[in-house]
């Protein structure tokens, strides 16, 4: 089953991207820090299933927009936002939203691994006990099972589960954030730089993660490794100073961007 | 020469031997600065340091022992009389010596005459000149005030020789000193480190020596007392010391007041912990950049009031208003209107206590609550958490050492807390748990204790300083335990 929804993907992957059906779509986005504009009318559309890659030079707007999209960017105080970002036909910023609501729809996993310290379990079992996904302790014990093998962490942690979330690895406590915002059952996993914190190794393990994820959720992130862009996701985009520059296929933007930018970002001469 | 303007000179010398030294590393340099190893200033400098500390010591040593010393001379030189009749009546007879000497300076040479033959009387003169005598004037005594006074004049003419002597010798060997490879720069940074050492040791030491006098002054009281009839006493009944009554001694029991002081403490962070803890949660998590800038000084302003005025309040506003409010609640209820709450009570002082502890906790929790990483609270607010729930399951929990260690030094601040229970608690020594009644702390017993005339060697005095070293261990406990708990606590995050 599992099998067929990845194969089934990976054909519509082969046959054309443009066929897969919008998740969410941002319709001229534009974010403020007080006076100081930080993003300018991105237009750029997330696709269902599909792992969208965000890559620019530092300072670009990336991870701006990418915080848009769950609204994280409330948190900031003197922040706004201006446009119009839609989660399957509903518009997020529309006053009759619940961003907590929208935050166990689309989840998030940060730059810097951050689990609570607190057991793993509890780690996993936060989101679904805030959201009342389930009562019984059986059904948590199962949320966590699931979570954590999606994972890919179930194997290394199954008999310390009680133990502090803290004192894994650095990798593994990424896995475990990754564990813990899928347990909510998002539709949506926003990450923004899940790797650079994180050893090669570690890294390896998270992208093939990333890669398996997509079979079950949308996924956007924001990398500053191109080759990890390159690797783990369909479709990219490329920011520049607050600008979209250019959002195509990933083998197309690695191959033959459409924008000189894009060509010199990736050929490494500047950013 | 007084002493102030020996060291006013001792000043000026530095600073010529600062113009001096600077001048002649200029000198020595022929124009290119960067010949020498140190700037001109550093060589000023360190001619001023050597010109002005040395003498300053000397002249520090000088004028503590020099007095020392005249005093022993004159009192040496008294009459074999006076001196055999023990110290308390010859340190009399030295006092009113030092009195007719300091007269003896404001007689004119006609006024002296008479007094040496013998016509005049020395009482009468010097009262004249309004310096008062104690006694009738002896004859010795003016011999052995002008023996005084001639060596207090010796003593100052060579002291203000030799200080300044020594001030130019540093001064010229520090000059003399100065070349181009001469690290001057070093030499200063040195004598700062030596400074700021200085400084902190006479706090420690300053410390250490409180504690010590506390010591040795709680050991004589338990040379009367046993320990353990103070340690584990039930009765604290110190009665008067009466004057030669050794047999009538009262009984030192610290158990009463140990239960008061904790008491009243616990109902004191009753009130601080909640409100000061919500007061920081709002600060830190809730509050704006605009309110909190406004709202967190005003709220530390608690902090700064006397804990005086805690007491006045206590006292004047809420004791009598506890105390009504009890008559009319009992009134109500039963038809009799008596109050149940005293004025002077466990609970008066406790809420007054809790009132002033609140900044404390509110400003010590804020500082730990804002520590906690941001990612922590954008990893819960990232699942879908509200605010008090990331606070309440995220936030709190990781801040909760902290929060402890800063819960225990605001306990160590309540159990040594003064002002306010001596005027809100009352001064009944009783073990009972009725918070309506008035209890007493260890604090109140020791100003109960050292309030009024008093001789220096009754345990009843002495018991304050048992009282005092007591007190100390148990707030030098709490804090010891609660910043080892807020260090543990930062290492986490840092």
């Amino acid at each position: 089953m599992n099998m067929m929804s990845e194969a089934a993907v990976e054909k519509a992957l082969d046959q054309k991207m443009n066929a897969v059906p919008f998740k969410m779509i941002g319709k001229d986005v534009s974010v403020y820090y007080g006076e100081k504009r930080a993003l300018f009318d991105v237009n750029l559309n997330v696709r269902e299933n599909t792992v969208t890659a965000l890559i620019g030079p530092s300072g670009c707007g990336k991870s701006t927009f990418l915080r848009t999209l769950n609204r994280m960017n409330d948190t900031i105080d003197n922040c706004r936002v201006m446009g119009k970002i839609t989660l399957d036909e509903d518009d997020i910023y529309d006053p009759s939203i619940d961003v907590v609501e929208l935050r166990a729809r689309v989840g998030m996993v940060f730059q810097k691994p951050n689990p609570f310290p607190k057991s793993i379990y509890e780690n996993v079992s936060y989101g679904p006990k805030i959201h009342g996904l389930a009562r019984s302790k059986a059904d948590f014990d199962q949320i966590v099972e699931q979570s954590l093998q999606k994972a890919g962490l179930w194997n290394e942690v199954k008999d310390r589960l009680h133990e502090p979330g803290t004192g894994l690895s650095g990798g593994q406590q990424q896995r475990l954030c990754i564990a813990r915002a899928v347990a909510v059952s998002p539709e949506v996993i926003l990450m923004d730089e899940p790797c650079s914190a994180l050893d090669p190794i570690a890294t390896a393990k998270v992208e093939e993660l990333i890669h398996e994820l997509r079979t079950n959720f949308t996924i956007v992130i924001v990398t500053h490794s191109m080759q990890q862009a390159a690797r783990v996701s369909q479709r990219t985009a490329m920011f520049h100073l607050g600008n979209l520059v250019e959002e195509n296929d990933t083998d197309k933007m690695f191959t033959n961007p459409d924008d000189q930018r894009t060509q010199d970002y990736i050929m490494g001469r500047f950013g | 020469m007084n002493t102030s303007l020996i060291l006013l000179l001792i000043l000026i010398v530095g600073f010529a031997a600062y113009l001096a030294g600077r001048s002649r590393a200029i000198a020595t340099s022929n124009g290119k600065l960067s010949v020498l190893h140190s700037l001109p200033g550093y060589h000023g400098t360190y001619a001023a340091i050597c010109a002005i500390i040395p003498a300053t010591i000397v002249l520090a040593v000088w004028a503590i022992a020099a007095p020392a010393y005249i005093d022993s001379a004159v009192r040496n030189a008294l009459p074999q009389t006076v001196l055999s009749q023990g110290a308390a009546t010859s340190e009399l007879a030295l006092g009113q010596v030092k009195s007719v000497a300091n007269g003896l300076n404001l007689l004119d040479d006609a006024e002296l005459a008479a007094l040496n033959n013998g016509s005049a009387n020395l009482r009468d003169v010097l009262a004249a000149k309004g310096v008062p005598l104690a006694g009738e004037g002896e004859a010795y005594m003016v011999k052995s005030a002008a023996q005084f006074n001639q060596m207090t004049a010796t003593s100052r003419v060579l002291m203000a020789v030799v200080v300044l002597l020594i001030s130019a010798a540093g001064a010229v060997f520090a000059l003399r000193g100065i070349s181009a490879p001469f690290r001057a720069r070093n030499q200063v940074e040195r004598v700062m480190l030596w400074t700021l050492m200085l400084a902190s040791s006479i706090a420690i030491l300053t410390t250490i020596g409180i504690v010590g006098s506390m010591l040795s002054e709680a050991i004589r009281f338990f040379n009367s007392v046993s320990p353990a009839s103070f340690f584990f006493g039930t009765v604290w009944d110190p009665r008067f010391a009466a004057a030669g009554s050794e047999a009538t001694q009262g009984q030192f029991g610290l158990l009463p007041l140990l239960a008061g002081t904790l008491y009243i403490a616990f109902v004191a962070m009753l009130f601080a912990v909640p409100i000061g803890l919500f007061a920081a949660i709002y600060m830190s998590e809730y509050a704006r950049p605009g309110v909190r800038s406004i709202a967190k000084p005003l709220l530390e302003i608690l902090a700064g009031i006397p804990t005086i005025v805690y007491g006045f309040f206590a006292l004047v506003t809420v004791g009598p208003f506890l105390r009504d409010i009890s008559a009319q609640l009992n009134g109500l209820v039963t038809g009799n209107y008596v109050s149940f709450i005293q004025a002077q009570s466990v609970l008066t002082a406790g809420i007054v206590m809790g009132i002033m502890l609140i900044p404390f906790v509110s400003s010590l929790s804020d500082d730990i609550i804002t520590q906690v990483p941001r990612a922590l609270r954008d990893g819960s607010l990232g699942l879908g958490a509200t605010r008090s729930e990331t606070i309440k399951k995220v936030v709190l929990p990781a801040a909760l050492p902290g929060i402890v260690g800063a819960l225990l030094l605001t306990a160590s601040r309540a159990v040594g807390e003064t002002m306010i229970v001596v005027l809100a608690a009352g001064v009944a020594a009783r073990m009972q748990l009725n918070p309506f009644e008035a209890m007493t702390t260890v604090t109140v017993k020791i100003v109960n204790q050292l309030t009024g005339d008093l001789e220096f060697n009754s345990p009843q005095t002495l018991v304050a300083f048992a009282l005092g070293i007591t007190l100390f261990c148990i707030t030098l406990c709490l804090n010891i335990y609660a910043l080892y708990i807020v260090r543990k606590y930062r290492e986490q995050y840092e």
